[in-house]
């Protein structure tokens, strides 16, 4: 290995390592604020875990987008390296989605006593969750990692146009328990303040283990294996 | 290239009357798919006798009928193609945006014929007395255009798959699940008799669900057809 190379590597695991140590740090002092400096919000048990449940949500949506996004441009460019990002964030969001329905549910066994009735928001959530399990099921169905890619980006992007009326258009149709914490003025500073520190936490958190899981898919993408 | 446009209407013709001739000629996809219907309004109509059923029940008791009779035949459109190897021949006469459309007309020809097969003898059936005709002939229509939509597209992707039948289910319902909501919430509105303002909502999100999804598969479906 020659000097240049060597010592561009030593900047990069620096880099990284000072990357993780931050957000390390981040979560921690997110974790001390939603217990200690927060305030609860009136007439509901264990609001604490908004600051986990929101941002939870937040990322599996921002990595459902990000993998129609990628599937798109792998359809455009036909590069394997696409495929292996566009996978990586569908296990991403599949991970964080499960997170938010369960600290949904158990926020929904504190405060109304069933961890489960099908309200409109666990009902779109639910078929999210199953939405990207079938997509996993059709691409072990799929022989031959460019057909895999080609045909499971397709229904990643189908995902990705169905997704809006599942987030946006049918929780807000119908009549829901679910508390709007994030809404124009109405909303406490203190919690706001957390929340969006919470979400950017988050968000950081994701994106490395983003990068782990791609970095790994890569290198089983160069050895032809089956990289996801 | 001055009539290309008029060629490409013929070419979605052409396989629609292709498809409809070759249904005549085996009934494959109408026994599959309304035989399957009448067995299981049998089994509904005699199980719900016992219950009483009200239009709270009725609703998504009809939409589970439609539902399952579309996934036992729908799919044959794209996977007889591919296994009787016709699916070649197909792709070197005709324009893919052609073929879609050509299969995406003739599951909703398909769809239109069961509808008007089943649903009025689930009316009798099953007792039902309709408030708002009007309405649920909408909703009817809106909606099975939608599942319609979502069933072609969904059978372009298994037909290139292994365990096609299982995996075709399995894909198509959690994109169905903002449909089956709206679908079963706006025509247990038409049956207890609400009024066209409170139904639109429905009828809006279903028109925008299945214009979303055949633009989906216009866009992505030459990716899915020329994959070998």
């Amino acid at each position: 290995m020659s000097k240049e190379a060597e010592l561009e590597g030593v900047k990069q695991s620096v880099v990284s390592g000072a990357y993780k140590a931050f957000v390390g740090v981040w979560m921690t002092g997110v974790i001390l604020a939603a217990f200690l400096y927060s305030p609860e919000i009136a007439n509901l048990k264990g609001t604490q875990i908004v600051y986990f449940h929101v941002p939870c949500a937040w990322l599996a949506s921002l990595a459902f987008l990000g993998s129609g996004i990628y599937a798109v441009l792998y359809l455009r460019r036909q590069n394997l390296e696409l495929d292996v990002k566009s996978a990586s964030a569908a296990e991403l969001g599949l991970l964080f989605c499960v997170l938010a329905t369960v600290t949904g549910a158990v926020f929904s066994k504190a405060n109304w006593g069933m961890a489960w009735n099908w309200d409109p928001r666990q009902t779109t959530i639910a078929a999210l969750l199953l939405m990207y399990l079938a997509y996993f099921a059709l691409r072990s169905a799929l022989v031959g990692a460019e057909k895999r890619a080609a045909i499971s980006g397709v229904y990643a992007v189908a995902a990705c146009v169905v997704m809006p009326f599942l987030v946006f258009v049918l929780p807000r149709a119908f009549e829901s328990l679910h508390p709007t914490v994030v809404r124009r003025g109405g909303m406490d500073p203190e919690i706001a303040v957390v929340l969006a520190a919470s979400t950017l936490g988050f968000t950081a958190f994701g994106v490395w283990i983003f990068r782990l899981r791609v970095a790994l898919g890569s290198i089983a993408l160069s050895r032809m294996e089956e990289p996801l | 290239m001055a009539n290309s446009s008029s060629t490409w209407a013929d070419g979605c013709w052409a396989v629609l009357r292709k498809d409809i001739q070759s249904e005549f000629r085996t009934r494959y996809a109408f026994n599959a798919v309304v035989v399957f219907a009448i067995t299981t309004l049998a089994v509904v109509s005699y199980s719900a006798q016992v219950v009483g059923a009200g239009s709270r029940l009725l609703s998504p008791l009809l939409w589970i009928i439609i539902l399952f009779s579309a996934m036992s035949g729908l799919s044959r459109t794209f996977v007889r193609e591919e296994d009787a190897g016709t699916a070649n021949t197909l792709r070197l006469v005709a324009e893919p945006t052609a073929v879609y459309v050509g299969k995406l007309l003739f599951n909703t020809a398909l769809l239109a014929v069961l509808d008007v097969l089943i649903v009025p003898l689930f009316l009798v059936l099953m007792d039902v007395s309709v408030g708002n005709l009007f309405l649920f002939v909408v909703i009817l229509i809106t909606g099975s255009a939608s599942i319609a939509a979502t069933a072609t597209f969904v059978a372009a992707i298994v037909s290139k798959a292994s365990v096609r039948s299982a995996l075709f289910a399995v894909l198509s319902f959690p994109l169905l699940v903002p449909v089956l909501v709206a679908a079963v919430q706006g025509t247990e509105a038409s049956l207890r008799g609400a009024s066209i303002p409170e139904g639109m909502p429905f009828v809006r999100i279903l028109t925008a669900f299945a214009g979303a999804m055949v633009a989906v598969g216009l866009l992505l479906f030459e990716h899915v057809w020329n994959e070998a």
